[in-house]
């Protein structure tokens, strides 16, 4: 770690001025991926901005029946919270799929969102690696890509957002709150986190002195068809290979709405509306959950050790509509698929 | 008269590890304690050409970077750097010794601060320039340089002519990835300056009279003038067993600061010290239509560094488990630009016996035959490499108990026949073997008129048990209540006692125990032959035992004197004695463990994820010293079993000649949620041939064979044969 | 768009910031002390107050030895910053037991032999006290979950599980 300044942030306009005034310093709310990083000397901020003190911690209803999440409700709580294992349990899923207990109860709604990738090679400053050191040269290309991407890279990197709560938020069409020093905006989940194109460095599209304050659920909570997989190489503790959240509103057999996202494919939460478009007015049966996976996973492209992805996905995605449909989601605690 | 020895009495040591009262290396504390940090190598292979500590130096409290350039004086020669048990040939490792590069993660620089936060954030400043050269990393790209090296095992017959005249045949080769130990405690050393140049090391090893001979060898200290402590240690399966470089440059960093030293590896840095070594086996059985074998091929290529040889017995196992007319093995190995690789539990044998029960599965499968069948008709009652009858082998009792209790009969023998819903079931089985070992060892026990005894002695708890144990068998040996006893452990100046590993511990401390208080029992009997009108006044040594506190003759038993006026006779207040136990040669005789495991996995049909469900391993060793820490012992090789077989391997950027998952979260290991049930069998095995308690030890046999019984049920439940460890769900989706 | 946070980049070295004054509770005790902002829970309980308990097995988030319960909540103290912990309550494993007898789960592991080496066991303990408290795990499915942020490489699981369900009493 190198040395760095610590200060409180009282409020969140508080938190704007202070980010705002030193473009070296960084917010910190459950610490777990950045104190992280900085171990690695990957993160070196001059200053962290202590935000865990904020009143962003609540879980309120919204007037539309949707649901608003505080910044820095830890993870535990949301996923554990009345409103949402009633209502979103999709996402109760997601969060109690990743990490450990002790993690979730130290990681904050706003920090899973901006967590960074664990490609082995940014987690390395021995290697180069574009996301770290711009312009440096992408080591996972041609060297170890197992958990790497097969959507949506670019020549410059091919890394993975690891969130397995984003893949919930994804698939359940959440909107970002954020404040910055000319106000507050609301971005829909799809455009907060980017693609690596040209400037890999960048995660998402979240300014530099802004801070996420909220997360908003809209009404739709798919309590009744919904699943959430994660595919991993031990069977906890142990980020995705691949994971799927879907989630289906059935009418008499037929699929009258669906979401389908998957983690660990690519550089964010990946959602595929058209895949989802084709799912509807459908019967809820393995051809359609089939052509569906097609669709989404058209122009995957694997690489030396991650091209079982592609597969892997795709039966994963027929695997996790098909638990949807019948009601029968996956178990966290039973490791059994079903 | 036994009393504890055999039952399953709780670690004595328990209290304190729950309450967090065990200190372990990196705990002790020092005045003006200093500490340290590593700067590694980014490299595999060059020479430093320029190191700049200037800028570590100007951080605030940093007291002194050390480099090959600086540091204190060091051994100049590689018999001075041989630790007890170093590899026969080569050059060992001098950490900071000279400006080449052998390894990427190789220690190169030391960075002495206040305190550890400000000593790493200096280190991140150390600048080197290297000069690079090229490097290997790959044992796969090395293959056709490996070099034979001799092996005990002795080939028979002409196995390739007899493998390509046999009626059933099968050859394949099978690969095990790298593996690192990863205990759960840091690898970490604290040197405590005494003054005047004398040294107290606590330090993460399995042998404390090790390091001390070592340190004071590398270091030209007198033997007084250093000594190591150790009484816990937090995990170490093998990596122990050679003094690790973090125990060198804490002593380094205390002689250069004449102050005492901390230094704690990272978990990173702990990828730079030994390894189980990758290895390529290749098998070749050649079998008649009724199961006999006439030809076994075993061919072993593993990993050594490029400048010491370290190799274990891969090739030399199937002699013992299984009689062939014919029988060649050949064990190679192959240089990389790695460090040495290491002992890492039940070295050789995990890798080599993966690879033929493995082979033996895929002989069972192309003769029709159970699996358990084929290794009964091919079950040797005699040791092949030497002709020699074992003490003991209660296998075939493994194979039976543990076919049982897993209710083998049930199975059917067609792959993917089994069914649970969605998952496929496979039952996979695979024998194990491994040797019985002991060494000659001392103790010394101070016997207290109270009736209260300790026992002391350099051996090493690593967590198997042996503080419990050896409270056992001296509570038994003294007939004395076990809370009477203290065992005191790990420290180079207590009675002399080997590194803790190869299993052997168990039957050393134990016979050695014995052997102590039967000079303590001989004291007593004169104490009390000098009462007056003692009732013992005529016995003889061999007829009088200690129970309940006094010395009791075993012809009358109400012929009894109390420990306590024994002493009050001869007016003393505490007996000592020391022996060292040594056991007679016998050239006569194999001695080994052996077990019979059996595995029952789940894997969903479509995406390859895998449970291992269930798991009996039945396991004959001899005598059970205490049933609860030997059952641990079992159920923890069982879990590095699965792990072996799924989850395990160290990862290479041959590129870089680096290691892209040195932690312990890319690093799989089993967690909880990967475990079920675990049964652990004693097969009865009486056993007075192999020492006089006829103990055998257990720390090793119990990984033996997992990972084969593993990736033989993966094959049982999904008809696909993955030979490549670990089992990872892309091969079986392949 | 600008890296946040990538700023420094020089090899010379950037002055250390000041000590900043906190205060915890530890196990019931009030305890005041100095701490540098990059000192971690763990660092400043291990080095700053002594208590070796709680252990550092990787001290990245990876292992759970360090686990402690700060305010009730089991986190690993490795990735927790002292600073933001001013004026919290925290419990170690040298908290767990009262003057006259082990915690039950302590008991329980020494019962279960839940442990071999003990490096992973203070962990494991706050770790299962933490799980008990939230009261989420009641099927021995539920607690292998919950606790496989608990690495043990003595591989005890099995034993730890069965040691948990006797200190819950659903366990003869
Ligand atoms: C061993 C390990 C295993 C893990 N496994 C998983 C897993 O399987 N699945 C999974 O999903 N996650 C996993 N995680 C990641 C974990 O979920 C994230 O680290 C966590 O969610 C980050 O939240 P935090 O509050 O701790 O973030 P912090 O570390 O505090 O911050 C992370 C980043 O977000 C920024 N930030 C935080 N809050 C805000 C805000 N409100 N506004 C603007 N910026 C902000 C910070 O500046 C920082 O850059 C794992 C982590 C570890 C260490
Ligand atoms: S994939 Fe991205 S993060 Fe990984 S090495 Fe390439 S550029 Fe860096
Ligand atoms: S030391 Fe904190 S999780 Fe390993
Ligand atoms: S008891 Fe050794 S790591 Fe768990």
């Amino acid at each position: 770690m190198i040395p760095f300044h610590y200060a409180r942030a009282n409020d969140v306009a508080d938190a704007v001025r202070m980010i705002s005034a030193d473009p070296a310093a960084k917010f910190i709310a459950g610490g777990t991926n950045l104190v992280d990083l900085m171990k690695e000397n990957v993160e070196r901020p001059s200053r962290l901005i202590d935000i865990s003190r904020l009143p962003l911690d609540t879980i309120e209803p919204t007037a539309d029946g949707g649901l608003r999440i505080g910044a820095l409700v830890p993870n535990s709580d949301l996923a554990y919270h009345p409103l949402v294992e009633q209502r979103y349990p999709l996402l109760a899923s997601a969060i109690l799929a990743g990490a450990s207990a002790q993690l979730r109860n130290m990681a904050s709604t706003g920090g899973n969102l901006l967590q960074r990738t664990r490609c082995a090679y940014f987690y390395d400053t021995v290697t180069p690696c574009n996301k770290r050191e711009p312009g440096s040269g992408c080591s996972a290309i041609g060297g170890i890509n197992r958990i790497h991407a097969i959507l949506g890279t670019s020549e410059n990197c091919i890394a993975t957002h690891p969130s397995d709560m984003c893949v919930a938020l994804a698939a359940l069409d959440a909107r970002v709150r954020v404040t910055g020093p000319a106000g507050e905006r609301a971005m829909a989940f799809d455009d907060f986190h980017r693609l690596p194109g040209d400037t890999p460095q960048t995660d998402t599209n979240l300014l530099p002195d802004e801070i996420v304050t909220a997360i908003e659920l809209p009404a739709l909570g798919f309590a009744d068809n919904y699943s959430y997989l994660k595919i991993r190489d031990r069977l906890s503790y142990a980020f995705a290979l691949v994971s799927i959240a879907a989630a289906l509103e059935l009418e008499g057999g037929a699929i009258k709405q669906a979401r389908l996202a998957l983690g660990g494919v690519a550089h964010k939460p990946w959602r595929n509306t058209a895949a989802e478009a084709a799912l509807r007015g459908q019967r809820a049966d393995q051809a359609s959950f089939s052509r569906a996976a097609d669709i989404l996973l058209r122009d995957a492209k694997g690489y030396e050790h991650n091209a079982f992805k592609i597969e892997l996905a795709r039966r994963g995605i027929i695997r996790t509509l098909t638990q949807a449909a019948q009601a029968t989601p996956q178990s966290q605690y039973d490791k059994k698929i079903r | 008269m036994t009393s504890y020895i055999g039952t399953a009495t709780s670690r004595v040591d328990g209290r304190a590890k729950v309450t967090g009262e065990a200190r372990y290396a990196g705990e002790f504390k020092a005045i003006r304690l200093a500490h340290a940090a590593v700067v590694e190598s980014a490299i595999p292979k060059g020479r430093i050409s320029r190191i700049d500590t200037g800028a570590a130096r100007r951080v605030a409290g940093v007291l002194d970077v050390l480099t090959h350039e600086n540091r204190p004086r060091m051994a100049d020669t590689d018999k001075a750097w041989k630790d007890d048990v170093a590899p026969e040939d080569g050059s060992p490792f001098r950490p900071l010794y000279d400006d080449r590069i052998m390894f990427s993660g190789q220690p190169i620089a030391l960075v002495l601060g206040e305190d550890w936060e400000t000593a790493r954030y200096a280190a991140s400043l150390v600048d080197i320039q290297y000069d690079k050269q090229d490097f290997v990393t790959d044992l796969r790209q090395q293959h056709d340089q490996a070099f034979v090296v001799e092996k005990p095992d002795k080939p028979h017959g002409d196995a390739d002519k007899a493998f390509a005249a046999a009626s059933v045949r099968h050859e394949a080769e099978y690969y095990i990835p790298t593996e690192h130990h990863n205990p759960m405690e840091l690898f970490a050393s604290t040197v405590v300056w005494d003054g005047g140049g004398k040294l107290t090391v606590y330090d993460k090893t399995q042998g404390v009279q090790n390091v001390q001979r070592y340190l004071c060898s590398v270091f030209d200290k007198a033997p007084d003038d250093l000594r190591v402590i150790s009484p816990y240690v937090g995990g170490a399966f093998g990596a122990g067993l050679r003094p690790q470089y973090q125990v060198v440059l804490a002593t380094l960093g205390a002689l250069a600061l004449r102050r005492s030293v901390r230094l704690v590896l990272t978990r990173q840095q702990m990828y730079g010290l030994g390894y189980r070594p990758a290895t390529i086996e290749r098998l070749a059985l050649g079998a008649s239509a009724n199961g006999t074998l006439d030809a076994l091929t075993h061919e072993a290529i593993a990993v050594t560094s490029q400048f010491e040889e370290f190799s274990r017995n891969d090739t030399g196992w199937a002699a013992l488990l299984y009689k062939s007319t014919n029988a060649n093995y050949v064990h190679k190995l192959a240089r990389l630009d790695l460090p040495t690789s290491s002992d890492m539990r039940a070295p050789g044998a995990a890798t080599g016996v993966y690879a033929l029960e493995c082979a033996m599965d895929e002989l069972a499968i192309a003769l029709k035959l159970d699996p358990v069948e084929l290794r009964l008709r091919c079950y040797s009652d005699r040791d092949q490499n030497e002709d020699l009858p074992y003490t003991s082998k209660a296998l075939r009792e493994c194979y039976r108990q543990g076919a049982e209790a897993f209710g083998w009969k049930a199975r059917k023998a067609e792959p993917r026949s089994m069914r649970d819903g969605s998952d496929l079931v496979g039952w996979g089985m695979a024998t194990g073997v491994w040797e019985a070992l002991q060494m000659p060892m001392a103790v010394r026990i101070v016997l207290g008129a109270n009736g209260h005894a300790e026992v002391f002695c350099a051996a090493s708890d690593i967590g198997t048990g042996t503080y419990t144990i050896m409270a056992q068998v001296a509570a038994d040996a003294l007939g004395l209540p076990i809370d009477n006893i203290t065992i005191r452990l790990g420290d180079s100046t207590l009675p002399q006692a080997p590194v803790e590993g190869g299993s052997w511990m168990a039957a050393s401390t134990a016979h050695a125990i014995a052997a102590t208080a039967e000079e303590i029992r001989g004291e007593l009997l004169a104490l009390a032959k000098r009462i007056k009108d003692s009732p013992l006044a005529d016995a003889r040594p061999e007829d009088v035992a200690l129970a309940d506190g006094r010395l009791v003759s075993k012809l009358d038993a109400s012929r009894a004197i109390s420990i306590a006026d024994a002493m009050r006779s001869g007016a003393i207040e505490r007996i000592e004695k020391e022996k060292t136990n040594t056991f007679a040669e016998d050239k006569k005789h194999a001695r080994n463990t052996h077990s019979a495991v059996f595995a029952e996995v789940k894997v969903d049909e479509q995406l390859g994820v895998i449970r291992v469900t269930r798991v009996v391993s039945a396991v004959a060793a001899g005598r059970i010293l205490n049933a609860k820490t030997a059952h641990s012992q079992i159920m923890g090789s069982v879990v590095w079993g699965i792990g072996m077989a799924l989850h395990e391997e160290t990862v290479f950027d041959h590129r870089f000649g680096r290691i892209m998952n040195a932690n312990i979260a890319e690093y799989h290991v089993p967690v909880n949620a990967d475990v079920h049930d675990i049964k652990v069998i004693f097969v009865d095995e009486p056993d007075d041939l192999v020492n006089p308690m006829g103990i055998k030890g257990l720390g090793e046999i119990g990984i033996v064979g997992v990972a084969a019984a593993i990736a033989n049920a993966v094959y049982h439940a999904t008809g696909k044969r993955i030979r490549d460890l670990p089992i990872t769900l892309d091969k079986v989706m392949r | 768009m600008a890296q946040r946070g990538a700023a420094q980049r020089s090899n010379d070295p950037v002055p250390l910031p000041g000590k900043i004054p906190i205060s915890l509770v530890v196990n019931g005790v009030e305890t005041a002390l100095k701490v540098a902002p990059w000192t971690t829970l763990l660092d400043a309980l291990r080095d700053n107050l002594e208590l070796t308990g709680t252990k550092k097995g990787c001290d990245h988030g990876q292992c759970g030895a360090c686990t402690v319960l700060v305010d009730g909540r089991r986190v690993n103290s490795c990735l927790t910053l002292a600073v933001m912990k001013d004026g919290a309550r925290v419990t170690t494993v040298e908290g767990l037991a009262t003057k006259d007898a082990l915690h039950p789960l302590q008991q329980a592991f020494i019962d279960h032999d839940a442990f071999q080496c003990g490096y992973c066991t203070p962990g494991q303990l706050c770790s299962a006290a933490g799980l008990i408290a939230e009261g989420n795990a009641k099927t021995p499915d539920q607690i292998r979950e919950l606790m496989s942020g608990n690495l043990c490489r003595c591989g005890a699981y099995p034993n730890i599980v069965a040691a948990i369900q006797q200190a819950m009493g659903t366990n003869s």
